[in-house]
């Protein structure tokens, strides 16, 4: 955003300057910012470096070294990546579904309102919901069980990292489906009946025209749903209770524990660990974003 | 788009700060300190005997209290006999909560009206914050052994048990010992309280079978290579287990204190207690009085109520080891019933110190996640 400063005297009117009147309107929108954003970053990064008795420390960041916390960000950053890539998937191949259906028929109308609701659908409704499917006394497992359908003969996998992959992507495919669907819109038909006017196949419309135009907008919605999982507590909070696989059930174990005490600021260490990783993930997205915005305005 | 100069905007930001930290400071705790000096008052002697106690509580009129479950050591009884006898209203908050949730809760509500009076916190949670705890010495004081007590009264231990397997004798065979839970009966049903780094009970069931498997309290390797085992043969089960769960059959087998276990036992019928004999780890709880309680009368009050006679049989009748049961037994005031029922302890039981907790843990928290992942 730079401005060239032009050499040439100019006289341009002056805008008028904004007035202590006019900033009222902002006033909202900073005090939300400070107190959800700024304060509790503040918070994190502060805390990440302080010691028990308030002083500077790098013992914190330096544990986060230490094995078992780089094997629950690894795990993280696998479950994250798994459902981000299994919901990316599916839900581009809904979306372009639903593209083309009719933009304002019933179905569309229906699926993107349902995908709306659903990106949301997380947290303990979530969980219980698969609990009360298919966890050990859920009716499909008990339904399966009668039939002779074992879903747990290679051990409890809901309640592990499959599990987890597998309720992360019920609400990832309907977020896919949101993030996705302008891009699709933004293909236009007459960019295939050009291509098929010149003699190219449907294979060289998709690989040549369609495929290198949407590849940033689906990258972008991928890395959109990897932040999204990878922030995700509550639902793995209230399914998984042994072991804190991942990052956020480890924060809240330094948090809260009764057992090993003292770790509040190896909590945030972590915290400052997430924030790292998905500030670069949204890095990447804003690049991404940028090229499709070039294509699709 | 207009955009905002910089400065502008940071002033903005900081005046919005700086009003809105003015907006958020929490009120100033309205109930008056009473003036007898209930706050700092070490005895009920201090304070001019038992009964002007009682009378500073009634003023007061309320008591909160928190983490406390009511089917835990019987303590939805407890805390009704409590207000039915001195008509004082108790609070009880967050009653699922762990002993570290306590302390969070009284720093972050300090000074205001909701804060906690009283904690009921493990040993290590106990030990580590004595700066928040007022001391106190209830009348029974000398009755309690001075191994489970802060000389002071900064803490006291107030009921323990024992490490047991609750099973359910309608689901799963009898368990003669902690290796049968390896068989393949046992698929996908065994649970602990609880995940061990966090919950104390869970850590106790972890000590527990590394003393089965020929390990100690403090070198607790082969507790966690024993819930790897159980992991690979399929029979662990990392359901968190509760009330529902054992009703609905979800969680047939679980590790717990013998009292939690016990008390079980009164809502299905078929809900046995197992101590396996020669691995008996035993562990108490601790009572303190916060030192900003915002009830300080009703807070001591709680405390006396707690170590009586009567406080400690509704203790037992919940199957857990009062702290005074020995002297109460000799006093001949103990509810025999109760104490006749609790389970069979078979070897000497180990009362691990906190040295060899902490040892224990810091093998934990590297090695949990691996062992059961």
């Amino acid at each position: 955003m730079a401005e060239i400063a032009s050499a040439a005297p100019q006289r341009v009117a002056t805008r008028p300057r904004l007035r202590g009147a006019a900033l009222l309107g902002t006033v909202p929108f900073f005090a939300y910012v400070t107190i959800f954003l700024i304060i509790p970053t503040l918070v994190v990064v502060i805390g990440a470096f302080a010691s028990d008795d308030g002083g500077f420390t790098l013992a914190n960041v330096g544990s986060l070294g230490d094995a078992y916390i780089v094997e629950a960000f690894g795990r993280s950053i696998a479950l994250s990546a798994m459902s981000a890539l299994i919901g990316a998937i599916l839900g581009a191949v809904l979306a372009y579904a639903l593209v083309t259906a009719r933009s304002d028929g019933v179905l569309r109308r229906v699926v993107t309102a349902a995908a709306g609701v659903l990106a949301q659908f997380g947290g303990v409704t979530l969980a219980f919901a698969f609990l009360a499917t298919i966890g050990l006394s859920g009716f499909l497992t008990l339904w399966l069980s009668e039939h002779g359908i074992d879903l747990y003969a290679g051990g409890v996998w809901l309640f592990e990292l499959p599990g987890l992959t597998l309720v992360y992507t019920y609400f990832q495919i309907p977020l896919m489906v949101i993030v996705f669907l302008p891009a699709l819109d933004g293909i236009r038909p007459q960019w295939r009946e050009a291509a098929e006017s010149l003699g190219g196949t449907t294979w060289q419309y998709w690989t040549r025209v369609a495929g290198p135009l949407l590849a940033p907008a689906f990258l972008g919605s991928t890395l959109l749903l990897f932040a999204n999982a990878f922030s995700a507590y509550a639902t793995a909070a209230a399914l998984v209770s042994q072991g804190s696989p991942i990052v956020p059930l480890q924060i809240r174990g330094a948090l809260t524990s009764e057992v090993v005490l003292g770790q509040a600021n190896l909590g945030k260490a972590m915290a400052l660990g997430m924030v790292i990783v998905v500030a670069v993930v949204m890095t990447l997205y804003s690049l991404l974003q940028r090229r499709t915005a070039k294509w699709l305005g | 788009m207009r955009k905002l100069s910089r400065s502008a905007a940071v002033t903005l930001t900081a005046a919005t700060m700086i009003s809105l930290t003015a907006a958020c400071s929490p009120p100033e705790s309205e109930s008056e300190s009473s003036s007898s000096g209930a706050a700092t008052a070490t005895s009920a002697a201090d304070l001019g005997g038992l009964d002007a106690l009682v009378t500073e509580a009634k003023k007061e009129g309320a008591l909160n209290v928190i983490a406390l479950p009511p089917d835990w050591a019987n303590y939805g009884e407890i805390i009704k006999a409590f207000g039915d006898k001195y008509g004082i209203k108790v609070n009880s908050a967050q009653p699922d909560g762990s002993s570290q949730d306590e302390i969070n809760a009284a720093t972050q509500l300090k000074g205001q009206d909701s804060a906690p009076d009283v904690f009921d916190l493990g040993m290590s949670v106990a030990t580590a914050n004595t700066a928040l705890f007022a001391p106190y010495k209830v009348s029974t004081f000398d009755e309690i052994p001075a191994d489970l007590k802060e000389a002071n009264g900064a803490y006291v231990n107030d009921y323990g048990g024992y490490m047991s397997i609750g099973y359910d004798s309608a689901k799963v065979p009898a368990p003669t010992s902690v290796a049968d839970l390896l068989k393949a009966e046992y698929k996908g049903k065994v649970a602990l309280n609880g995940d061990p780094t966090q919950a104390g009970a869970a850590f106790g069931g972890v000590q527990m079978a590394s003393i089965a498997n020929g390990g100690t309290a403090e070198d607790i390797k082969p507790g966690v290579d024993f819930f790897s085992r159980l992991k690979k043969a399929g029979n662990f089960l990392p359901v968190d287990p509760t009330s529902a769960t054992i009703e609905s059959g979800q969680t047939p087998v679980v590790f717990d204190w013998d009292y939690l276990n016990a008390a079980q036992s009164t809502k299905t019928p078929t809900w046995k207690v197992f101590l396996p004999p020669n691995a008996v780890l035993g562990s108490y709880y601790a009572q303190a009085i916060s030192k900003d309680a915002p009830h300080p009368a009703a807070a001591r009050l709680w405390q006396e109520f707690l170590y009586s006679d009567e406080g400690q049989n509704l203790w037992l009748k919940g199957g857990a080891r009062p702290v005074r049961a020995e002297a109460m037994q000799k006093a001949g005031t103990i509810d025999a019933t109760a104490f006749a029922a609790l389970p069979e302890v078979a070897g000497t039981p180990v009362i691990p110190t906190e040295a060899q907790n902490t040892a224990a843990k810091e093998y934990l928290t590297a090695n949990w996640a691996k062992a059961i992942g």
